[in-house]
């Protein structure tokens, strides 16, 4: 039988010093490794988010996002005129020929320039994104200089908010609507009449069309006969793809960059680790030497050791990821490498983060205390009984 | 009368070196000594004679270079390493000179511990640590922690732990080297009513002439040479 774990504990707690600065150590970097993956897992839900998976997006063959898209007119009407488009109450084909463009607004508070998205739509582009909803003020008027902004861009940039003015593409724009798209990618965009945008940015294509699939399992059919159809040069996919690849190259940096941070930060936490239970060991050689006469074997002073090592570990994993929590009640507004747009997003926990903040703290634990549990199981019985 | 009673440690030809560097430094040479069954015995000698090394011996925690080693009719030479550390943990009970409690243990948990290595329900353990600790008078101490216990007190929860698994012998070594005199003298008579109501082998190593008394059976060890009283 084992030593009990009563034992390991109650030793953590006898020299609760240099364990709560050993613990501290190891839960500054879990909060660090957590608050990454929650950065990267918040953003890849914003955008994932954002499309849904009854709505196709159609962009230039080749094109990663709409900024980078254009699709003429003429395809435009080739594609608007697919079987498999949904359509809408009032019996209009529920399709929207959008146009997106990229501005820089000076932010709120700090003046510094960031991007913002400008989205030319028609009044189907509402229908088909049912879950944006005018907050404050009203629609914009089709073929007027007015535009609505996403509740995230009022509040960040200047001249944002309702009944403010915003100045680009060589004209000014009021703001006359407040849209609450939720925690998705919409919330960061600004939204206009297309046809009007497309004058003032002097754009005779649109960047992309989107379309409600009738039924949502046509996405094939519709995918195949556009992508190749000779006339058009096209990319077909679902709004929830689309949303999910801009996502991927920054959900990526942001977790290699978190991970090879907190590998370097670990090593220090695992260092302290190390000299706390090398510690640990030589102040308790005769009793380790106890231990043994006593009759527990090699094994088990191994494990009463590991153990208390992998109990830093565990609650160094709970604290970090207790303070690590409360950062899901911060959005925070980054440049999405991708889309070179401001995206704002929140901190977003996961069970999967906290496994993995968890196992994370535990291989800590372990590689602090395996070297120092060798050595005390590895203890000659007489000379550590000699060494009282 | 005592050659009726059977032997529970026979040790034969037994040598024993320690290597320092390249220097080789024999302890204990060509050792032979029965002891029987039921004994008190003083193992006395100048430091440095090998006592404490004879006294590791029996008790299985160090290996000898050559000779026979039986305890309670195993010769303990012959087990491994894993097999011996089970061995001790059911037929040697420990007394050191400075108690050697877990201090994080309460005394309780202290005259528990060897018994978590048998197959004992918790409910049986508890019946063998209570009946332990009442052995040495110390019932009413079995929540204390060592530190707040006095050295005498200390050393009876040793015994308590020594004696739990009730086994075969009960190795001393210098039990009463960090006690005082009126202390000392209650861990004597304590360990010599173990002798004689409970039928316990003892076999201490020690330096005080005044404890070597209550001993049945006196051996001086010399140069690696016993000689008997």
């Amino acid at each position: 039988m084992a030593i009990p774990l009563y034992y390991s504990f109650r030793n953590l707690w006898t020299r609760r010093l240099t364990t709560g600065l050993t613990i501290a150590g190891m839960a500054l970097v879990v909060f660090v490794f957590a608050a990454i993956l929650m950065l990267a897992e918040g953003l890849q839900k914003t955008l994932v988010e954002t499309g849904s998976y009854d709505n196709t997006v159609i962009i230039r063959k080749a094109s990663k996002s709409e900024v980078q898209s254009g699709v003429e007119r003429g395809h435009a009407s080739i594609i608007e005129v697919q079987p498999e488009t949904a359509l809408g109450p009032d019996s209009r084909r529920l399709i929207a020929k959008e146009i997106v463009v990229l501005i820089n607004l000076p932010k709120r508070g700090t003046d510094k320039p960031s991007h913002v998205v400008i989205r030319g739509i028609s009044e189907i582009s509402m229908k088909i994104r049912p879950q944006i909803k005018i907050a404050e003020g009203r629609f914009p008027k089709p073929g007027s200089s007015e535009i609505m902004a996403g509740q995230s861009v009022a509040k960040r940039f200047k001249g944002g908010g309702l009944g403010e003015i915003l100045r680009f593409g060589m004209r000014d724009w009021t703001v006359v609507g407040i849209f609450d798209a939720g925690n998705t990618g919409f919330s960061s965009e600004i939204w206009g009449d297309a046809d009007q945008l497309m004058q003032a940015f002097r754009r005779p294509v649109y960047s992309s069309v989107i379309l409600k699939l009738r039924d949502s399992s046509e996405f094939e059919n519709l995918k195949q006969r556009l992508e190749s159809d000779p006339r058009l040069t096209v990319d077909v996919l679902r709004e929830t793809k689309y949303y999910e690849e801009q996502s991927e190259m920054m959900a990526k940096f942001l977790r290699i960059l978190g991970l090879s941070l907190t590998i370097i930060f670990s090593l220090g936490a695992v260092i302290g680790a190390m000299i706390t239970m090398y510690a640990a060991v030589s102040n308790r050689i005769s009793e380790i030497g106890t231990l043994r006469s006593l009759g527990f074997q090699r094994r088990s002073i191994l494990m009463a050791f590991l153990a208390e090592s992998l109990l830093i570990g565990f609650i160094g994993g709970c604290v970090g990821l207790f303070f690590a929590s409360f950062l899901q009640l911060f959005t925070v507004s980054t440049m999405n490498f991708q889309t070179f747009s401001e995206l704002a997003f929140s901190f977003s926990l996961t069970v999967e983060i906290i496994l993995q903040a968890m196992g994370f703290s535990l291989i800590m634990g372990f590689v602090g205390g395996v070297l120092p549990a060798f050595r005390a199981a590895r203890m000659n019985i007489v000379e550590a009984l000699r060494a009282s | 009368m005592e050659n009726v009673k059977p032997l529970i440690v026979e040790i034969k030809n037994l040598s024993k070196s320690y290597r320092r560097g390249s220097q080789i430094i024999p302890v204990l040479e060509d050792i032979n000594i029965e002891i029987p069954e039921g004994e008190f015995l003083a193992l006395m000698g100048p430091s440095g004679s090998g006592k404490s090394t004879l006294l590791n011996l029996i008790a299985g925690i160090d290996k000898a270079d050559s000779g026979l080693v039986k305890v309670g009719g195993i010769d303990i030479a012959a087990l491994s390493e894993a097999e011996l550390a089970g061995w001790r943990a059911g037929n040697v009970g420990f007394i050191f000179q400075f108690y050697n409690l877990i201090p994080v243990l309460t005394a309780f948990e202290n005259v528990e511990l060897p018994l978590l290595l048998t197959g004992l329900s918790k409910k049986e353990r508890h019946e063998h640590v209570e009946m332990a600790l009442r052995v040495v008078n110390l019932s009413d101490r079995m929540e204390h922690y060592p530190a707040q216990l006095s050295g005498g007190q200390q050393q009876r929860v040793a015994i308590a732990r020594a004696i739990v698994t009730d086994p075969t012998i009960l190795v001393a070594d210098e039990p009463t080297g960090d006690l005082d005199r009126v202390s000392a003298k209650e861990i004597l008579e304590l360990m010599e009513r173990l002798v004689r109501e409970l039928g316990k082998t003892i076999i201490m190593v020690t330096h005080d002439a005044r404890a070597a008394e209550k001993a049945h059976i006196i051996v001086h060890l010399e140069k690696g040479v016993l000689s008997f009283e």
